[in-house]
């Protein structure tokens, strides 16, 4: 037993949580067909929940903001990519690829575009003024959601927006006995890339260091010479922009979505954080994915639990790691 | 002139006034020694310094230019560093990440690069690991490191020794008598042997307040002064 704690840890440790409880899974289930199609869609959830939640983890580890209006960043990116798909109804609907994928990087374009542009307001007129006041940050970024989810509700409309897939994703591929949905798959793969590419960003860039660092530690990269207040409205952007990538990947995987969508994620998205470890990218990850595998398993073998796994998921890590499965060094 | 000067400096921190009307001047080239008792106000000095409080009253100017109204980066932009109590070391980055973040555009001056490995060979040996496995000792190093990787005019450093093993602390010292040859020391040091063996010019901070300044040889040869002014919170062969 002594020599297993430093083989798990050497072998990735927490990362194999994920491992661990698909393998369990495995074993309750029982029939390797309906775990395949539960872990599929447990992951291809996991990574639309990664972009929803990674940029609220850094804007939190890097600029110390609680920020109950995140989600609505989600919900805005998911309106945005549904009314550009619902414009390019005939691109989404045509038997060309190249027509659907068009629609779909438009859609998705104008959801980044809108988020960013979003984030920026946000930091600048209702954000920026509650920096180092957590109470007042909950108060306002919680009543920005729900002027969010009104001015929603004042554009959109109240009944449930439809959300037109590209004919593309559409179907589902059969291997081995389950049936894998191609958006699934798909979103999959969209979160891998941008994991990828904010990756890339905070290890191999100049500007990712900075942003470790001043995850890490705010006063002692100025007193290095850099401002970082400018990297904060950046930061803010881009997770604002992931969010509403997240959003308008989670439409197209709901195809109905409804004004109140923000704050219904909200509480999910704030569980992902807290289990993966404010302030990490990697921790982000690895909480998402082990939310959405929980909750896929769950739902399947428990329904009765299915709401109630998230939280009790979350009180059992927090007894066992306080700070998260993998909270960013501070 | 003086490299640096503050003048009728007042801080307070939330509803207590931790400086009141401070004036000091750091004259260019050596080690010069803040000392003073717990709680005296030197952190908050240089701090202040740094531009890490809100807006002080009074007056800082560096080489002449008035800082005060400056945001921190633009004040370490104009060639101070600081090394503050906790070192300030971003655990999760390596020492090499550190360092980089150190530089003015991502980029080693080699000289200075192999001053540093000079100065404390431990860096060099673990350029690559996170900075939070380093001991105590080797955190320090690197915190200093960081600061002359680049030409500084002036670096702040507050109580280095702390916590540190005594041959560490011997190495630490025979680094900052290299370094002051070219760039002034504003140290704050609660080991007065340490701050003996280094300083050329000093002053004793009580109550937010300078109350004595001079040469380190005259300070420290009057025992009768330390004892008025630094009493019991100084450790002597600490």
């Amino acid at each position: 037993m002594k020599t297993l704690g430093p083989m798990i840890e050497k072998a990735g440790g927490v990362f194999l949580l994920p491992v661990a409880i698909a393998i369990l899974a495995f074993v309750l289930i029982g029939a390797p067909s309906s775990w395949l199609t539960l872990t599929v869609a447990g992951l291809s959830m996991g990574l639309m929940l990664f972009l929803m939640a990674s940029g609220l983890s850094l804007v939190f580890g890097l600029m110390d903001v609680l920020n109950f209006g995140h989600s609505a960043f989600v919900s805005f990116g998911a309106f945005v990519a549904a009314t550009v798909l619902a414009w390019l109804g005939g691109w989404v609907g045509a038997d060309s690829i190249f027509l659907n994928a068009l629609a779909l990087i438009a859609a998705i374009s104008a959801a980044i575009v809108f988020g960013a542009a979003a984030g920026w307001f946000f930091e600048r007129v209702i954000v920026k003024p509650v920096y180092k006041d957590h109470l007042r940050q909950i108060l306002i970024t919680m009543g920005a959601l729900i002027v969010a989810e009104q001015l929603i509700l004042a554009t959109w409309g109240g009944t449930p927006t439809n959300v037109p897939r590209p004919q593309f994703l559409e179907g589902a591929i059969i291997l081995g006995g389950s049936s894998l949905e191609v958006y699934r798959l798909f979103a999959f793969i969209v979160g891998v890339v941008v994991y990828a590419g904010i990756y890339f960003l905070l290890n191999k860039t100049r500007i990712g260091l900075l942003i470790r660092a001043g995850v890490e530690n705010r006063e002692m990269v100025e007193a290095l010479g850099f401002r970082i207040d400018r990297l904060f409205i950046g930061v803010f952007m881009l997770g604002s922009a992931l969010a509403a990538v997240g959003g308008a990947m989670w439409a197209g995987y709901e195809t109905l979505i409804t004004p109140a969508l923000g704050a219904e994620m909200m509480v999910i998205v704030f569980i992902v954080v807290i289990i993966g470890g404010l302030g990490s990218i990697q921790g982000t990850l690895l909480g998402a994915i082990v939310v959405a595998l929980m909750q896929n398993y769950v739902g399947f073998l428990a329904p009765k639990l299915a709401l109630a796994s998230n939280m009790l998921l979350m009180m059992a890590i927090l007894l066992w790691r306080p700070s998260g499965l993998a909270p960013a060094v501070k | 002139m003086s490299l640096l000067s503050i003048r009728n400096m007042d801080v307070s921190i939330g509803q207590y006034a931790v400086l009141h009307g401070l004036t000091l001047d750091v004259p260019e080239g050596g080690v010069f020694v803040l000392l003073g008792r717990n709680g005296a106000g030197k952190t908050t000095t240089l701090r202040s310094i740094m531009g890490l409080w809100d807006r002080p009253a009074g007056s800082v100017t560096f080489r002449g230019e008035d800082i005060s109204s400056l945001h921190t980066s633009d004040i370490a932009r104009k060639g101070i560093a600081f090394v503050p109590e906790n070192m300030g070391i971003f655990g999760g980055l390596t020492v090499a990440e550190n360092m980089v973040l150190a530089t003015a555009n991502g980029k080693f001056d080699p000289a200075r690069l192999k001053r540093v490995y000079a100065l404390f060979p431990a860096l060099e040996q673990f350029w690559n690991k996170q900075a939070w496995s380093l001991s105590g000792g080797q955190k320090q190093m690197l915190a200093v490191a960081r600061a002359i990787i680049e030409p500084r005019d002036l670096i702040l450093i507050d109580e280095p020794t702390k916590g540190l093993a005594p041959t560490i602390i011997h190495g630490m010292g025979e680094a900052f008598k290299d370094i002051s040859q070219s760039t002034t020391i504003l140290l704050v040091e609660q080991n007065f042997a340490f701050a003996k063996s280094l300083g050329r010019d000093m002053a004793v901070i009580d109550d937010g307040q300078v109350v004595h300044t001079g040469s380190m040889a005259d300070f420290a040869a009057d025992t009768a002064l330390q004892d008025r002014l630094l009493s019991l919170s100084m450790e002597e062969g600490a």
